[in-house]
């Protein structure tokens, strides 16, 4: 497809299905996007010893992210320069000293350099074995960690992870900001969900105010008819706060979901402000409260609490709830399927009462039993079947266009108008120039 | 009682366990727990406790009913289509019969989902903590260990298994 093929396919206000559908589309997308800027592998705990590793997709590309003998993490490309095969087959696992293949031995540092070659002088006089960087595992182009948080970019050039996640780094500053001990740690268990539908169509509904309450009203209501019997009978008059996390869905009405504000990024990111009643005044907060400002000062820990924060895309691969500390990576395995994976992090420092409050979230919400996603996913489907069809040619991204504010590269939605799409609008934009259609 | 009876009874319970879940009648399935009972599906075999953990679903009788009553709403858009499953389970082997009656019990199940047109295929161990009750058992715990809990789940799970 051409650029000004490409050029037609997003306008302000609407997009062509094909950029959903179209399976040439999607390899642009792979080669342009996921595989040139900076996408999430994964979190430094998740390799805390010498050869532990898990391998991760960008793009189209198998990856490993290890734990090298020098304490740092590599990204390397899971392929033996051999004859091509995969150096490992597992999903995660240690693989001890060095990486060997399990085709002709030939093994290999943890930082992908060439180790050894079995028969090595039937290469004597050839162009293979040590020193030749064709013989080594190929690496990721570029590696970055923030805050324990490891991103790889398969391109040489481009703009460094802080600059490219400009505004949205506050997703992982908030979520270790939080922590007494001023970070994270994974919890060691990842849930894997596959969705029929091109994966733009999951980013854009995670930032769709309007769509909880279409969509979630049946566990929003199930759950507030529990919480209520069970508010009668608890002391307090409260039932557990997880109940008030899925009644919410029905109880926070469309008018006060635009009550809450998008503010949208360079690059495709997004910022979803709004609380979901996530600073009750209960025992398990004060004591909470009480650790944070011992360790950060009354005034810092106001300023940490007080983020505003919902929600946080970072395009095009991640969406993360800092309040709650869970992300999901979005994963592209073809135009019309997508893995997501999600991962929950331990705040250090805090006491476990914090963590199973949001753990109840990531066990609710986010397991492959979830009460809210199997909706989604549902309509992601349906969304998918009707955007292959001549049914029509255009996807409508209108609501409240023409009423964002720009101020300092950045446009948000109008006052009271959360519900507004202007981070499908800004993602769209974001993809027109990564793509070259601009 | 006889060990011979008390399997024959425990199989019983167990397969009406499962004709509850494929017949849909969400309302007696969970009223085969007991007040406190527990449905457990760890993530993984090595899980020793339900609590303070990732759960695919670790639910009391409280969340067993918003699970109910979701699947019940008309708006549970992923529930208007044709939707069935059937389990059989099988290699029923008592662990441990206490003298109050109590039971321990495992077994082996395999479920097989139709949504629409695909078809899917869920199967595992059972392992029930049994509480001997006047009205006969009550589930203490329905532990559920997946042979394919770590695979990625093409679409999700709904309903118990």
């Amino acid at each position: 497809m051409g650029h000004s093929d490409l050029s037609r396919l997003v306008e302000p206000d609407r997009v062509r299905k094909e950029v959903y559908t179209d399976a040439g589309i999607f390899e642009r997308e792979m080669e342009r996007i996921h595989e040139t800027v900076w996408i999430y592998c994964g979190h430094e705990s998740q390799v805390p010893k010498p050869g532990d590793y898990y391998t991760v997709q960008i793009g189209r590309q198998p990856m490993i992210m290890v734990r090298g003998k020098d304490r740092k993490v590599h990204v390397l490309y899971n392929r033996c320069p051999h004859r091509g095969n995969m150096i490992c087959g597992d999903r995660k696992g240690n693989t001890g000293e060095q990486f060997r293949c399990s085709y002709h031995a030939w093994t290999f540092q943890h930082d992908g350099r060439l180790k050894n070659i079995p028969m090595k002088s039937a290469y004597d006089g050839t162009r293979y074995g040590q020193g030749n960087p064709d013989c080594d595992m190929k690496k990721a182009a570029r590696v970055e960690n923030y805050r324990g948080f490891v991103f790889a970019s398969l391109a040489q050039k481009g703009p460094s992870l802080e600059e490219f996640l400009g505004k949205a780094i506050v997703a992982f500053d908030d979520m270790c900001d939080r922590a007494p001990a001023g970070e994270v740690e994974v919890v060691p268990n990842c849930f894997r969900v596959i969705q029929h539908s091109n994966w733009k169509l999951f980013l854009e509904n995670q930032l769709d105010a309007l769509h909880p309450s279409v969509v979630h009203q049946s566990t929003g209501r199930a759950a507030h008819e529990v919480e209520k019997v069970l508010a009668k009978k608890a002391k307090g008059g409260a039932a557990p706060l997880s109940y008030h996390m899925l009644s919410a869905f029905a109880t926070v009405t469309i008018d006060k979901w635009d009550d809450f504000q998008t503010i949208n990024y360079p690059y495709g990111h997004c910022i979803l402000t709004g609380y979901m009643g996530l600073r009750p005044q209960d025992p398990d907060t004060l004591a909470y409260d009480k650790i944070m400002i011992k360790a950060y000062g009354r005034k810092r820990f106001e300023e940490i609490v007080g983020v505003n924060i919902h929600h946080v895309l970072v395009y095009p691969g991640l969406s993360v709830q800092s309040p709650l500390q869970q992300l999901r990576a979005v994963r592209p395995l073809g135009v019309d399927r997508t893995l997501t994976e999600i991962w929950h992090f331990r705040l250090k420092g805090a006491p476990e009462a914090i963590y199973r409050r949001s753990l109840a979230y990531y066990n609710l919400v986010n397991s492959p039993a979830t009460l809210i996603n199997a909706d989604d996913l549902e309509n992601f489907w349906k969304c998918h079947q009707g955007l292959a069809s001549d049914g029509g040619d255009w996807v409508s991204l209108a609501r409240h266009h023409g009423r964002d504010l720009e101020k300092d590269g950045a446009v948000s939605s109008g006052p009271k108008m959360g519900t507004s799409e202007a981070p499908m609008r800004n993602q769209m934009k974001a993809w027109a120039k990564y793509m070259g259609a601009q | 009682m006889k060990t011979l009876e008390i399997q024959h009874e425990v199989e019983q319970f167990l397969y009406r366990q499962a004709a509850c879940l494929d017949g849909k009648q969400w309302q007696a399935w969970i009223d085969l727990f007991a007040p406190d009972g527990i449905y457990w599906m760890p993530p993984d075999a090595s899980y020793e406790t339900w609590e303070g953990q990732p759960a695919i679903f670790a639910e009391d009788k409280n969340l067993m009913t918003v699970r109910m009553l979701r699947v019940l709403h008309p708006d549970a858009w992923s529930q208007r289509p044709l939707w069935e499953t059937n389990h059989v389970v099988s290699n029923v082997v008592l662990k441990k019969i206490a003298k109050n009656g109590d039971v321990e019990v495992t077994s082996r199940f395999h479920m097989m989902e139709l949504r629409r047109d695909d078809v899917r295929h869920f199967a595992g161990a059972y392992l029930h903590k049994l509480r001997k009750t006047k009205n006969g058992y009550a589930i203490q715990l329905q532990r559920v260990d997946m042979t394919n809990a770590q695979a990625a789940y093409d679409y999700v799970l709904q309903v118990w298994v």
